[in-house]
């Protein structure tokens, strides 16, 4: 038990934020139960870089740049010592993507972590952080990114069956710099990840790219909250994903947040499931607040259903079993997102992952 | 040499209204290395006809056969029935997100030939294929029917046509919103593949201009669900000059 629990508001799950969530499942991340030792499994796993260092840094030295209402954040910024500091130095062209990864292996790997991406001016990286095996982890992501970097932030979460992750990727964007993350959810019990966006210049803009598969008991949530406080911001939001199972449940909730100061903003949020057998649940809320009416455009969309007959009928018109065709569907359906990751290797594991889940679901 | 045999077909839909009959017995037999049109106003049931033997979910059939080489059509599943040698060039083919057509034609072609066609050999077969067709290479890479032009969409599904080597091919007024020489070049492909594998061909047209670039063996004039007069080449010219006045209503 944590000595600092007492200092949070449990949620009770009729809280907005937590009315999706199954809080029986988080393993005791919400309410401080969980034990959790002082882990730091996140490791660089790319070779050394001019420019790139990845440093453990004292809490002291390195406190979080951004607040947080969630408690689970909020437990991650009072307990952490150490922040795991991922830095690239300004001016810098990083061609090869900068992997990060966590292992974990069995129940010792309840963790709470703080993590720190920095890009300095006018440099351009790729980050990928891969999630596998099984931990309980809470997890504060921050990303700055300073006037005129760029960032391509990929994560992954593939843990395996038992998993529960709650996290925050929390980017602040300065001015003229440009954020695109692809987070990718295909495996876990609860993963439950808040992709959120500040914007700290004008001229900043970000891309939130994301798919998940979640098949029979799985609860993938996506909570993200896009702010323009800034004028002349972009943003962009197309998350995707697919259900299959009983009591596979999914929540996106794309908040976006126009304040007064924001003009000239240009923002669109867009959602799309795939409902492939009975039993599963998508649930989709978008959110659009606007304090201005001087802004380019801002618009969203939402959609859920199950296969379209009509492609199923015309890729089976030519010979191809109803099996292979859903594949193909599937595959394509994922394809527009996973092509952002400019890594085979990646894009076709996670592709066979999305077969397995098929095969899983009984197509 | 293949022959398939449509005899007393009758099909429904399901409306929310109840069945609404479409097809009222239709009769025809179509062999390898023949033509047959199948001539109609709007609304006579001509896509009804394409799309009951190629197996859409939406048709009820309601009575009568439709055999290949005497084995029962209607009871295989749509993929069997294109493995079985039938081919549906479709009016209004249906777009495929983030499915390539390269990978979609491979796909079809591993299927139907029980397995995956060499890539060196494939490669230059579908060359050959879009270069007939005069289609641009950047076209392959493209998704299936995804933002295609009406013109694109008819020349990917005989380019489909050339790769697949069906036995029996139906198309769904192919001819519709083609130009005069998108026109040419997709019947061209047609005759092509009708040459080099003996097809048989079910052409159903509305108008009788893509008859000048593939001649018909046999007209037949459709209207209110069934075939209502039958002919050889002279029947088109018949419909070209008094239309299908005289047998609307009946």
């Amino acid at each position: 038990m944590s000595l600092l629990a007492t200092n949070f508001l449990t949620p009770t799950g009729r809280e907005e934020a937590w009315r999706f969530t199954p809080l029986n499942r988080l393993a005791g991340l919400h309410d401080g139960s969980v034990e959790v030792a002082q882990r730091e499994s996140l490791v660089m796993k790319s070779p050394a870089t001019q420019g790139v260092s990845f440093t453990r840094v004292s809490r002291e030295l390195l406190a979080p740049e951004s607040f947080s209402d969630d408690v689970i954040i909020q437990r991650a910024h009072a307990e952490v010592l150490n922040v795991a500091h991922l830095s690239v130095a300004a001016g810098c062209e990083i061609t090869t993507p900068i992997h990060l990864g966590r292992d974990h292996h069995g129940p010792a790997g309840n963790e709470l972590s703080r993590v720190r991406i920095s890009v300095g001016a006018r440099s351009h990286a790729t980050v990928v952080m891969e999630n596998s095996g099984e931990a309980v982890l809470g997890e504060d992501v921050e990303i700055v990114l300073e006037p005129g970097s760029s960032l391509k932030f990929v994560s992954l979460q593939e843990w395996s069956a038992k998993s529960v992750h709650a996290a925050r990727h929390h980017a602040i964007v300065g001015k003229d710099a440009t954020f695109q993350s692809v987070t990718v959810t295909v495996g876990g019990s609860l993963v439950r990840l808040l992709p959120t966006v500040e914007f700290a210049g004008p001229g900043a803009s970000a891309e939130l790219l994301g798919i998940y598969f979640a098949t029979a008991g799985q609860h993938f949530e996506h909570r993200i909250h896009v702010d323009h406080g800034v004028p002349n911001a972009k943003s962009r939001v197309n998350y995707k994903g697919a259900l299959a199972g009983n009591e596979a449940h999914t929540v996106w909730i794309g908040d976006v947040y126009i304040r007064a100061a924001a003009e000239g903003t240009d923002t669109y949020e867009l959602n799309r499931n795939l409902l492939l057998s009975d039993g599963a649940r998508a649930d989709s809320v978008p959110n659009l607040e606007i304090e201005t009416g001087e802004i380019i455009g801002a618009g969203h969309a939402s959609t859920t259903g199950r296969f379209d007959d009509e492609q199923l009928f015309y890729l089976m018109s030519r010979g191809i079993a109803m099996d292979e065709a859903r594949r193909l569907v599937v595959r394509g359906f994922f394809a527009e997102i996973i092509g952002n990751i400019k890594d085979e290797e990646i894009q076709e594991r996670l592709m066979s992952r999305i077969d397995d889940e098929l095969l899983k679901a009984g197509h | 040499m293949s022959t398939l045999e449509i005899r007393g077909l009758e099909v429904s839909v399901i409306t929310e209204k109840g069945p609404i009959e479409i097809l009222r017995g239709v009769d025809l037999t179509i062999a390898s290395g023949e033509t047959h049109a199948i001539m109609g106003p709007n609304g006579s049931g001509k896509s009804t006809l394409a799309y009951s033997i190629a197996g859409h979910p939406k048709y009820t059939i309601t009575g009568g056969s439709v055999t290949l080489d005497g084995v029962d059509v209607l009871a295989m599943k749509v993929d069997e029935r294109a493995k079985a040698g039938l081919f549906l060039a479709m009016q209004y083919p249906v777009e495929i997100p983030g499915v390539s057509v390269s990978n979609f034609l491979r796909t079809a072609a591993t299927a139907l030939r029980g397995e995956a066609p060499k890539l060196r050999t494939w490669v230059g077969e579908v060359k050959e294929a879009m270069n007939a067709l005069a289609m641009d290479p950047s076209f392959s890479e493209r998704n299936v029917n995804e933002g295609f032009s009406g013109g694109e969409k008819k020349r990917h599904e005989i380019m489909q046509l050339e790769l697949l080597k069906p036995k029996i091919a139906i198309l769904d007024e192919t001819d519709s919103g083609l130009d005069v020489d998108a026109l040419r070049i997709v019947s061209e492909g047609v005759n092509r593949a009708k040459a080099a594998n003996d097809m048989g061909v079910l052409l159903i047209t509305h108008y009788t201009r893509i008859l000048r670039y593939i001649k018909p063996d046999f007209v037949h004039v459709f209207a209110n669900g069934r075939v209502v007069e039958e002919g050889g080449p002279e029947l088109a010219d018949k419909l070209e000059e008094k239309g299908y006045a005289e047998y609307v209503g009946n």
